[in-house]
C-alpha cells in the first residue's frame, strides 16, 4: 500500500478532489458527543434501510410491470418464478415497515432530548420532510402490488384531496389520470415511487446530516459540547465519530439485522402488519375489501381522519396532525434540552402523547365502531393538546439544575450487581427431592418478594415522572 | 469601453430582462409539464352507456356493473324495504337530496325511475370506498336501529335503502345516482338519460 504508484495515485486524487477533507470534516474529526445512548443508533439504522430500500428496489423494478393488467402478476412472477426474488421484495417490504419503525424512534428520541430546539430546527425541519416524502413513497409503492388494499387504499387516499373546497375534485382528477384509480395512475406511482421522490429523498438525507454537522450533535444531557472547547479547540467531551460511533453503530447494525431477518424468514407478512392479506387478491374496482385499515404506520393519522365526522376538518385534521410536528421547535421554547433535566410536567404530557399515538395506531386498524369512534376522538384531543398546548403548560414547568458538562452513563458492568440483586429478591431457592431421591435446589419466583419488587418499580416510574 | 467606466445599469437591465424572459418561459413550460397528468384522450372517450337486462334481477338482490370504471349497483328493493324509507327522513342528513347528485328525475322519496330498481354509484361520497349491502334488519355490529341499507367499511359511513346518508356521517352527501333510463320495462341504459 505505501509503494511509490499508489501513493502517487492517492495524490493524483487528493490533488483533483477534497476526498480527506470530506472524511475529516464529517467522520474522522467531527467530534460527537461522548455519551451517545441507546437512542442514537436509529439515525444510522436508517441510512441502512434506505440503502436497503435502493437496493432491492431497483432489483425489484428489473422484472416488474408497471401495467394494471400485468402488475399483480408480475408481482407473484417475482415470488415465485424469479431466482431468489421472494428475498428481494421481502426484503424491500419489510424495510419500509423497518423503515419506519427507525425513524418513528429517532423522532421519538429528538422528544426525548430536545433535539429539535435552537439551533437544530432546521435539522428537524429537513427530518420531518424526510418523513412526509417517506410516507408518498410508502403510499405511492404500495399501489404497485396492484392488489386489493392496494387498489382501495389509493382511492381512499388520493379521494381525500377532493375534499378540499373549489379545486379539490379537478386535483384529485389530475393525480389519478383517470376518473377512477386506473392503469394511469399505477403508471405515474411507479415512475415517482422510483424516480421521482427517491431523488428528492436523498437530496433530503444530505441536507439533514450537512445541517446536523454545521450545528453539531445533540446528546441525552442536552448540553451544547461546543461550549467547553480545550485548548486545541475541540469539544472536551467530544469524541471523533470515526473511530468510536462507526464501531458502535456497527453493533446496532447487528442488532438490528437479527431482528430485520427474523421477520424476513419467519414471518415477512407479520401476520398482516407489514403486508396485508386482502393485498393477496388482485385489485376488483367493483368491491371494497370488508375491512380496509392502511398499513400499521399510518393507522395514528388513518384514526384522526375517520374520528372528525366531516369530510374537509377530517382531512385537515390528518393534515395537521403532520404538519403540526415541523412547529415543534417553536411551540416548545423551553431552553432546557433534555427530559433529564425537565419537569414533570413536559414528562407527563409526553406519556400521555404516546399513549396517544398508540391508541390511535390501534384504533386506526379496527373496524369504526361507535365506541372505538369516540375513543378515537379522546386520543385525537391528546393529540393535538401535546402540542398546542405546549405553550401553555410548559410555563409552569420546574427544571432541574443542568450540568455544565456531560454525564456519564452507568454500562452493564455497573449495572450488573442491581440485577444479581433484583433477581434474588424476587426468587427463592428451593430444596425439591426427586423420586430417584436426587435432591434438587431450585430456584422459584418468590411471591411476596415479587410484590414488593413492582411496588418498587411502579415507585420508581411514578418518581421519574416528577 | 469608454472612459467613464462600466455603465452598470445597463448590465442590470439585461439581468432584470433576462430574469423576467426565463421566468415566462419555465411559466409556459409548466402547462404541458403539468398538463400531461390530466386525463388523457383515451382516458375520456372510455365513458361510454352500459346496457342492463333487468329480467331475472330477483327482489332484493343487488348487481354489480361497471360504468367509467366504477361500480354502479342495481338492486330490486322489496315492498318492506321501501317502506323502511319514510320514517327515517328525521335521521338523515340530506332526506330529500338537495345537496346530492342525482338526475332531476331521480330525485324523489325513493331516489330512482322506478319505486322498486334502485341505481346508483356504488362509491361512498366520503372517500370513495364502495359501501357494502346490509339489507338484514339489526344485525349486531351495526345496532338495533339498522333498518337495512348500505354500510362503508372503510370509516362507518351508513346509509338508507335509497343510499341516503344518516347524520353525523364522514360521508358529506347521499350516493350518487348515475344518468340512466329505460328502453323497455326490464333494460336500463347506465351513462345515458336523453
Amino acid at each position: 500500500m505505501n509503494s511509490p504508484r499508489f501513493n502517487n495515485f492517492v495524490n493524483w486524487i487528493l490533488a483533483r478532489f477534497p476526498l480527506t477533507k470530506v472524511w475529516n470534516e464529517h467522520l474522522a474529526e467531527y467530534y460527537a458527543p461522548k455519551n451517545f445512548n441507546f437512542w442514537y443508533f436509529f439515525g444510522s439504522l436508517a441510512l441502512l434501510v434506505l440503502v436497503n430500500q435502493f437496493a432491492t428496489g431497483i432489483m425489484l423494478t428489473i422484472n416488474y410491470k408497471p401495467d394494471s393488467a400485468l402488475a399483480f402478476d408480475s408481482v407473484e412472477y417475482i415470488m415465485r418464478d424469479v431466482d431468489w426474488g421472494w428475498l428481494i421484495r421481502y426484503m424491500h417490504s419489510t424495510g419500509a415497515s423497518a423503515f419506519f419503525i427507525v425513524v418513528y424512534l429517532h423522532m421519538f428520541r429528538g422528544l426525548l432530548y430536545g433535539s429539535f430546539k435552537k439551533p437544530r430546527e432546521l435539522v428537524w425541519i429537513f427530518g420531518m420532510l424526510i418523513y412526509v416524502c417517506l410516507m408518498a413513497e410508502a403510499f405511492m409503492g404500495y399501489l404497485l402490488p396492484w392488489g386489493q388494499m392496494s387498489y382501495w387504499g389509493a382511492q381512499v387516499i388520493i379521494s381525500l384531496f377532493s375534499a378540499i373546497p373549489i379545486v379539490g375534485e379537478d386535483l384529485s382528477l389530475w393525480i389519478r389520470g383517470d376518473y377512477v384509480v386506473a392503469d394511469a395512475t399505477l403508471n405515474r406511482f411507479f415512475a415517482f415511487h422510483v424516480a421521482a421522490i427517491p431523488l428528492v429523498l436523498v437530496l433530503l438525507v444530505f441536507l439533514h446530516i450537512v445541517a446536523l454537522h454545521q450545528v453539531g450533535s445533540n446528546n441525552p444531557d442536552g448540553i451544547e459540547i461546543k461550549e467547553n472547547k480545550g485548548p486545541d479547540g475541540i469539544p472536551v467531551d467530544g469524541i471523533p465519530f470515526h473511530p468510536y460511533y462507526t464501531v458502535k453503530d456497527i453493533v446496532g447494525i447487528c442488532v438490528f439485522i437479527f431482528f430485520f431477518s427474523v421477520v424476513l424468514f419467519y414471518m415477512p407478512e407479520l401476520e398482516g402488519y407489514f403486508l396485508e392479506h386482502a393485498n393477496f387478491i388482485p385489485a376488483d374496482p367493483l368491491q371494497t375489501p370488508e375491512h380496509i385499515a392502511p398499513l400499521w404506520y399510518f393507522t395514528p393519522f388513518y384514526a384522526i381522519l375517520r374520528a372528525v365526522p366531516d369530510k374537509f376538518a377530517g382531512v385537515l385534521a390528518m393534515g395537521g396532525a403532520i404538519f403540526v410536528l415541523f412547529l415543534l421547535p417553536w411551540l416548545d421554547t423551553v431552553k432546557v434540552k433534555s427530559i433529564r433535566y425537565r419537569g414533570g410536567i413536559y414528562k407527563k404530557a409526553l406519556f400521555l402523547f404516546v399513549i396517544s399515538f398508540f391508541g390511535l395506531g390501534y384504533l386506526g386498524m379496527q373496524a369504526p365502531t361507535p365506541s372505538a369512534t369516540i375513543a378515537a376522538r379522546l386520543l385525537t384531543v391528546v393529540y393535538f393538546s401535546f402540542f398546542l398546548l405546549m405553550p401553555i403548560y410548559t410555563r409552569w414547568e420546574k427544571f432541574k439544575t443542568v450540568p455544565k458538562r456531560l454525564t456519564s452513563n452507568s454500562s452493564i458492568g455497573d449495572r450488573l450487581p442491581l440485577i444479581k440483586q433484583a433477581i434474588s429478591d424476587i426468587t427463592q431457592d428451593t430444596v425439591v427431592t426427586t423420586k430417584s431421591g436426587k435432591t434438587l435446589h431450585l430456584k422459584t419466583p418468590n411471591p411476596s418478594g415479587l410484590r414488593s419488587a413492582s411496588v418498587d418499580l411502579a415507585k420508581k416510574m411514578k418518581d421519574s415522572l416528577d | 469601453m469608454n472612459n467613464s467606466g462600466v455603465d452598470k445599469t445597463r448590465r442590470q437591465f439585461l439581468t432584470n430582462a433576462l430574469t423576467v424572459v426565463g421566468a415566462v418561459g419555465t411559466g409556459f413550460v409548466t402547462v404541458p409539464f403539468l398538463s400531461q397528468m390530466q386525463p388523457s384522450v383515451k382516458a375520456k372517450a372510455s365513458g361510454a352507456p352500459v346496457q342492463v337486462n333487468l329480467s331475472r334481477l330477483e327482489p332484493g338482490q343487488l348487481i354489480r356493473v361497471e360504468w367509467r370504471g366504477k361500480p354502479v349497483w342495481i338492486l330490486n328493493r322489496t315492498e318492506a324495504a321501501l317502506s323502511t324509507l319514510a320514517p327515517l327522513e328525521s335521521e338523515l342528513s340530506d332526506p330529500n337530496s338537495a345537496e346530492s347528485l342525482q338526475p332531476a328525475a331521480a330525485q324523489n322519496s325513493t331516489r330512482s325511475l322506478k319505486p322498486e330498481i334502485f341505481v346508483a354509484i356504488g362509491l361512498c361520497t366520503h372517500l370513495g370506498c364502495s359501501p357494502t349491502y346490509r339489507p338484514e334488519i339489526a344485525p349486531t355490529d351495526l345496532g338495533k336501529d339498522w333498518q337495512g341499507g348500505f354500510f362503508c367499511p372503510c370509516h362507518g359511513s351508513k346509509f338508507d335503502i335509497a343510499g341516503r346518508v344518516y347524520s353525523s356521517m364522514p360521508a358529506p352527501t347521499n350516493l350518487e345516482i348515475p344518468p340512466y333510463r329505460y328502453i323497455d320495462d326490464n333494460t336500463i341504459v347506465i351513462g345515458d338519460n336523453a
